[in-house]
């Protein structure tokens, strides 16, 4: 066959009906630039909010959960035939949300290979007194260090300073919705109290932000040391310990390999976690391939309607072509290739207004709230969604144009001729 | 003289709207260099035969010999091939492609062939468009061009391959006298000059008249070779 003539009668056709083939390239252009800033923002969206979920989730997480215990414990009461079982219900222990040697595991973790960084913290609720008013909330004893480097809380500072908690002690950090209820300011003192009962007042010294309003309403962190003596606890008292992983897809496998070595623990990694947020995803994902492949096929219906009226148009010289010594297969390849050229001029063109919608999304102020650590619309700029346009576009129109040019190809040149 | 197109027996049924035998044992030969006229009042079948001649119409019964190529059971593709290489078409109502300009529609079918280089046909083309007395149009878009014009481009076009045999449906059928006499005296050189065949179906009498044969039709039969 010879495709250097195909084109150039294909690209004869286009020309000569400038205003149809700038339609038929529209259709594709819009399919394929929608598709590009679609995918772009879900794939942002998805990307912001798993990132924002992220940083406060530690990939896989060490801790003792309070739970009762299934087994029940029976007794047998009386003698021979006349006996009865007691059953008592367990209680869960008081100490059971330290992890026995946490701070020695934490230092082993640390030393494996595909572990970022260990971060062990001391946990507790307990309530801010504003005058009569208990708030509870949540007090985290950290490793200041690394907790930074970990989750970057320096970063999260609306006010004050994450190291001023280094410079003295009986320092707290605020997050900013409980500052709010507390009623305090950087510099401020607040009185907080133990479930236990003890009581302690803490100096101010920074409030920070997430952008999650649970957790801002609730948090609050000071180092190690201060929690254990708000607790009444030794150095060696530890209730979590946080892990980062160079590859946080590694997580299912690496817990399951700390499980085998520390079977008295209980680990759970970041899925488990964020179940729900990993299911939006997934749905927002299923969402955007839905649309895009809606958006493509209209274009595709688009091409083959154009291409479809075109060969009927073009019945006559189709006909000659073939009395003239033409054959089926360079008939497709006409048309194919007419399709084509659509195809991918459009496709290249919607690429590019793609991009300029999605920079234009990119730099559009986004109204987040004062919560939300974001000040324009999270948008993905990924190569591969690109190659993926293109080819999706390419696809697309093969198959719109491959029906009617094989329709064209079988034309019997007879009956047209003949009239 | 030698034979270049023989047929024999052809048989050709029109099964719409109802069963109609359109041609009825039709044989007949054509020798090389001829300037052959098929006449006929409408409706007899000669254009049904052309086709049939053509290799365009397949759906007969039937030996079909041309330059001793029997052709009947070949494939659409070969044939095509075939009527590339050795056949060239003038129809009634012009036909050429709108949208390309006179010398490239001429250019075509031997762009198709592909036995010479670009440069080559293009030089080709317009010694064919010189022989029509086309070749100051050349660059014209054919759909600018007056019926008698496209008529002698259409024959141009007919030529680029030297084919053994050119084929005409009423080929003068839509042009005026003077116009009608220029084809006829293309034709007339072609089979003079060139040894080339040519068949023509045509109503044209004096066109007919001026031919080396008639063969004449009636209700599916030839009545007079």
């Amino acid at each position: 066959m010879n495709w250097k003539l195909a084109f150039g009668i294909a690209i004869t056709h286009l020309v000569t009906k400038k205003k149809q083939s700038v339609v038929a390239m529209l259709g594709v252009l819009f399919g394929i630039s929608m598709f590009i800033v679609m995918i772009s923002f879900m794939t942002g969206v998805n990307q912001f909010l798993e990132d924002m979920a992220m940083d406060n989730t530690p990939h896989i997480r060490i801790y003792n959960p309070v739970e009762v215990k299934d087994e029940k414990i029976i007794s047998k009461a009386g003698t021979g035939n006349n006996s009865w079982y007691v059953v008592f219900h367990q209680r869960p222990k008081n100490d059971l949300a330290k992890i026995k040697n946490g701070l020695l595991i934490a230092d082993k973790i640390e030393k494996m290979p595909e572990v970022r960084g260990v971060a062990p913290m001391v946990s507790s609720q307990v309530f801010f007194n504003n005058g009569p008013v208990q708030i509870p909330a949540n007090i985290s004893g950290i490793d200041v260090k690394k907790q930074d480097a970990l989750f970057g809380l320096s970063g999260k500072m609306d006010d004050g300073s994450l190291d001023d908690l280094l410079k003295g002690s009986d320092d707290v950090i605020l997050g900013k919705g409980l500052a709010q209820k507390a009623g305090v300011h950087v510099g401020d003192r607040v009185n907080v109290t133990t479930p236990e009962g003890y009581n302690i007042t803490l100096k101010v010294v920074g409030i920070f932000s997430f952008g999650i309003v649970s957790l801002d309403d609730s948090k609050s962190y000071a180092t190690l040391a201060t929690v254990q003596k708000i607790l009444q606890r030794d150095p060696s008292y530890i209730t979590d310990i946080n892990i980062k992983l160079n590859d946080m897809n590694k997580a299912t496998e690496i817990k399951s390999e700390l499980k085998a070595q520390m079977p008295g623990v209980y680990l759970e990694d970041w899925q488990e976690a964020n179940a729900s947020i990993l299911a939006g995803e997934k749905i927002r994902n299923i969402m955007t391939g839905v649309v895009s492949f809606t958006l493509l096929l209209v274009a595709g219906f688009g091409i083959y309607n154009i291409m479809n009226m075109n060969i009927v148009n073009k019945m006559k010289d189709i006909a000659i072509l073939k009395a003239t010594g033409f054959q089926g297969n360079d008939i497709t390849a006409i048309f194919l290739l007419e399709s084509l050229v659509i195809g991918v001029a459009g496709g290249l063109l919607g690429l590019l207004l793609g991009f300029l919608f999605s920079y234009l999304l990119s730099i559009t102020p986004f109204p987040a709230g004062t919560f939300f650590r974001i000040s324009t619309f999270p948008v993905n700029f990924l190569p591969q969604h690109y190659i993926l346009g293109v080819l999706f576009g390419f696809i697309t129109t093969l198959f719109a144009g491959y029906f009617p040019a094989l329709k064209a190809s079988k034309i019997d040149p007879v009956i047209i001729i003949r009239g | 003289m030698e034979t270049v197109l023989k047929a024999s027996n052809i048989v050709k049924y029109f099964n719409e709207p109802e069963p109609f035998q359109v041609l009825k044992n039709v044989s007949f030969e054509v020798g090389k260099g001829e300037f052959l006229s098929v006449v006929g009042k409408s409706g007899c079948g000669k254009s049904t035969l052309l086709y049939i001649l053509s290799t365009m119409d397949t759906d007969f019964t039937g030996d079909l010999e041309i330059k001793g190529e029997r052709l009947n059971g070949w494939k659409q593709n070969a044939l095509a091939g075939f009527r590339n290489m050795h056949l060239g078409f003038v129809f009634q109502f012009h036909y050429l492609l709108p949208e390309f300009s006179a010398l490239k529609n001429v250019m075509l079918p031997a762009l198709k062939l592909g036995k010479y280089s670009e440069e080559e046909i293009e030089h080709r083309a317009i010694e064919k468009l010189k022989l029509v007395e086309m070749d100051e149009y050349s660059h014209k878009l054919s759909s600018k061009l007056s019926g008698g014009q496209q008529q002698r481009v259409a024959i141009a076009r007919a030529l680029i391959n030297d084919p053994d045999i050119i084929m005409g449906d009423e080929p003068t059928g839509n042009l005026d006298k003077s116009n009608s006499q220029r084809v006829f005296d293309i034709f007339k050189q072609l089979a003079r000059e060139n040894h080339q065949t040519i068949i023509t179906v045509t109503h044209d009498k004096d066109f007919a008249a001026g031919s080396d044969r008639i063969v004449e039709m009636q209700d599916g039969q030839i009545i007079r070779a």
